[in-house]
């Protein structure tokens, strides 16, 4: 019987092998033009991160759906291999080598935690396999080292909190005290350091009379509102997001805390529709970019409209930032293969030629144009408004927008944010454009 | 049974990983970190030996991977990374064990989970020295003072792998054999009577403590030189959980087990997710289910049924 367990482990790995090499994808053939151009896409489709990762997942379906139609991409129909974030690194990173070498996909778009961002990204200069990464925010990506085949095409941490904090000195310039309550992991971390830095260059002498970071996933914060509620500080500066968001300004609003301070909620976009008219008015509200569904002044309005309708009529809710995300990785793939086939007269672009293309790349978004830099950084402008209501969503949305460029706020490449923040000067509040009424 | 026949299944065990690494070229990269969790879940095995569950012993997986994230910058060299991380845990299972080894069943579960929480939790608030849920990059490192290409390097930490799990495998064979490791079941059985003809209890658990806390260190060490990414998240409690869950699958009768189940465990999983994305935890529940349900002695059990009935 030695024999039959042996035949019975080996016919285990045996099928599981077979099964491998059926799927295996030809990496030589990446000359010629594939038959599909194959996109691995890792991002979160269980966890609490979920929220923005299956909605992206939706966006890419739609608009890949749409592309295909079209005739795919540089006449390639596109096949999108969705992996779930949610396991953690080992398997995430499993995961990539799994979709470069066995799938045989041309391209990965990484992820939208910044922990799986800074797994993938190494990997990615390895394999040489062009990654964009298409939602994480941290800065330490390019301001650690060089990637040459990673490339980020929206905004980061940096300018995802300066724009707020900038638009909080220009338009409530007289605070005297704050209050942070952030979630207890690595942006909230991160977030608070890069506004507590520029804040003091910007404005000394301002109080912090809290830092708070409850535990992520926290869903009771009534000690910290207390606490809040006691301290009175002017402003409160909390980079939550997704159900933790909610949470909070639920138990806040419940206890009139926003009547007392005035909020800055940078990451405030993605939760607006579950909160609804929870969602007190009044108070410094950004998205991760500039793409609202009343942008003031939209590159293309159709386009915008057309994305916002879409995702309407499929999937019942507006598209929140992870999908527009998305749509701008996935426009700056379309716009990349076009540039290296055209460079190649016509020719299909290996890995190398289409990093080639990738770097200073510009594409459209939905709302503007982006630019990849030297580095690989998307610059992607901001938008930050007062929350307030209208007839026209549900929701709350900005008003008094103020349109950031992103070259304003973005950390000048091969610096770190940390020391470039130090360097600000009060003058940048005069480069500060003027509110849009919207 | 025959005193050759795990030593034979390891054999053949260990031709067929690299026959499936060298046919499937990805699968490599997921059978190291198989090899690199079977050499924690044989630690826990020990443990188990003595009756003792521990949901904390991804704690050690997280100092040994710890060890090399923080150590590689200054010492770039795998083969000294290993023997560090073995010292640290080792020390690390000692001062540890000195307390739990008190305790025993629940509260030695709880002592453990409560351990390696706290571990956790150390790792993601010193966010200046650790970086936070971020994790770690692990720096470039060689092997036996060679840069090989990256190809070459996956090629050498699977051997690395293999030769560790399989030397730890005949390790604790031949400690489970010993005096010591019969011990162990006595603790089991009726720890008084081990007293009674003169064998300190405690001490023998701490020494498999501390062995295992060494198996653990090592299995972190390797998991970290191959996924060259650390974060907190090895040492939450989840992760723990998985390294009992994966004993449970392969089964505790051998030492064989932990690593079938650690294979299975992340076959199940890679090939789950590359079919169902968004719905791998059903069908790895249920392949647990069905291991609980119809093979409550895990894989090995099946293995091992297998060749009694032919004995």
């Amino acid at each position: 019987m030695t024999d039959a367990a042996f035949t019975r482990r080996a016919a285990l790995l045996g099928a599981a092998t077979a099964g491998s090499l059926l799927f295996a994808g030809g990496k030589a053939g990446a000359q010629q033009r594939p038959a599909e151009l194959k996109i691995g896409i890792t991002t979160f489709l269980s966890g609490p991160a979920s929220v923005f990762g299956v909605p992206a997942r939706q966006a890419a379906e739609m608009l890949f759906e749409e592309i295909n139609k079209a005739g795919g991409i540089g006449g390639v129909p596109v096949r999108a291999f969705f992996v779930d974030e949610g396991p953690g690194t080992d398997h995430l990173v499993g995961e990539y080598r799994r979709l470069v070498q066995n799938e045989g996909v041309q391209l990965i778009f990484a992820s939208i935690s910044s922990g799986s961002c800074l797994a993938c990204t190494p990997l990615s200069d390895e394999m040489r396999k062009t990654t964009v990464l298409w939602d994480c925010g941290t800065q330490r990506i390019f301001e650690e080292g060089p990637h040459p085949f990673a490339f980020r095409t929206q905004g980061y941490a940096t300018p995802e909190v300066l724009a707020p904090l900038l638009y909080l000195l220009k338009h409530k310039p007289d605070f005297r005290s704050i209050a942070v309550i952030n979630q207890d992991y690595a942006w909230g971390r991160d977030s608070w350091e890069i506004w507590k830095t520029a804040m003091d260059t910007l404005k000394p002498g301002v109080r912090v009379v809290a830092e708070m970071f409850p535990r992520f996933g926290a869903t009771d914060y009534s000690t910290e509102v207390t606490r809040l509620l006691a301290a009175r500080p002017d402003v409160i500066l909390s980079t939550h997001w997704g159900g933790d968001l909610v949470t909070l300004v639920r138990q806040a609003a419940e206890r009139r805390l926003f009547d007392r301070s005035t909020f800055v909620l940078p990451v405030a976009e993605a939760s607006m529709q579950i909160l609804g008219r929870t969602m007190p008015a009044g108070h410094v509200i950004g998205a991760r970019g500039d793409h609202w569904n009343n942008h003031p002044r939209p590159k293309d309005p159709e386009r915008l409209r057309r994305l916002v309708e879409d995702y309407r009529k499929r999937y019942n809710e507006y598209p929140i930032y992870p999908c527009h995300h998305m749509a701008q990785a996935i426009s700056a793939t379309q716009a990349a293969y076009a540039k290296a086939i055209q460079a190649k007269g016509g020719g299909w672009p290996n890995d190398q030629e289409l990093a080639n293309a990738f770097r200073g790349l510009t594409f459209d978004s939905p709302t503007s144009s982006i630019t990849l830099r030297e580095d690989g950084q998307g610059l992607e402008d901001q938008i930050v408004g007062m929350s307030s209501f209208n007839d026209r969503f549900p929701f709350a949305v900005p008003k008094d927008m103020v349109i950031f460029p992103a070259a304003m706020v973005s950390t000048p490449v091969g610096q770190k944010s940390v020391d470039w923040l130090k360097t600000l000067k009060p003058e940048i509040l005069a480069q500060v454009p003027a509110a849009i009424a919207g | 049974m025959n005193r050759l026949v795990e030593p034979l299944l390891a054999l053949a065990a260990t031709a067929l990983l690299v026959l499936a690494a060298w046919a499937v070229p990805w699968l490599k990269f997921v059978l190291t970190i198989a090899l690199a969790k079977g050499l924690a879940v044989l630690g826990i095995l020990l443990l188990l030996r003595a009756g003792q569950v521990s949901f904390g012993h991804s704690m050690f997986m997280a100092l040994g991977a710890y060890t090399v994230a923080f150590l590689a910058p200054q010492v770039p060299e795998a083969l000294l990374l290993l023997p560090l991380a073995v010292l640290f845990s080792a020390v690390a299972g000692l001062l540890i064990g000195l307390f739990v080894v008190r305790y025993r069943d629940i509260f030695f579960s709880m002592l453990n989970l409560a351990l390696c929480m706290v571990f956790y939790s150390v790792l993601e608030k010193f966010y200046a020295i650790t970086k936070g849920t971020d994790g770690i990059r692990v720096t470039p490192i060689t092997i036996a003072g060679q840069e090989p290409g990256r190809e070459t390097q996956e090629w050498l930490i699977f051997g690395l792998a293999l030769v560790l799990a399989v030397g730890s495998g005949l390790l604790v064979r031949a400690y489970l054999a010993s005096p010591m490791g019969r011990a162990l079941a006595g603790i089991k059985t009726r720890e008084t009577r081990l007293e009674f003809i003169g064998v300190p209890a405690r001490r023998v658990l701490l020494f498999a403590y501390v062995l295992s806390a060494v198996m653990g260190g090592c299995g972190g060490a390797l998991l970290a030189m191959t996924t060259r990414h650390v974060t907190p998240l090895l040492s939450y409690w989840t992760a723990s959980g998985e390294l009992v869950f994966i004993l449970i699958l392969g089964g505790a009768g051998s030492a064989l087990g932990p690593f079938l189940g650690a294979a299975a465990y992340e076959l199940v999983r890679v090939y789950a997710a590359a079919l169902v994305a968004d719905a791998w935890q059903m069908i790895l529940g249920g392949v647990l289910l069905a291991v609980i349900l119809f093979a409550p002695q895990g894989l090995w059990g099946i293995v091992a049924g297998r060749l009694r009935g032919r004995a």
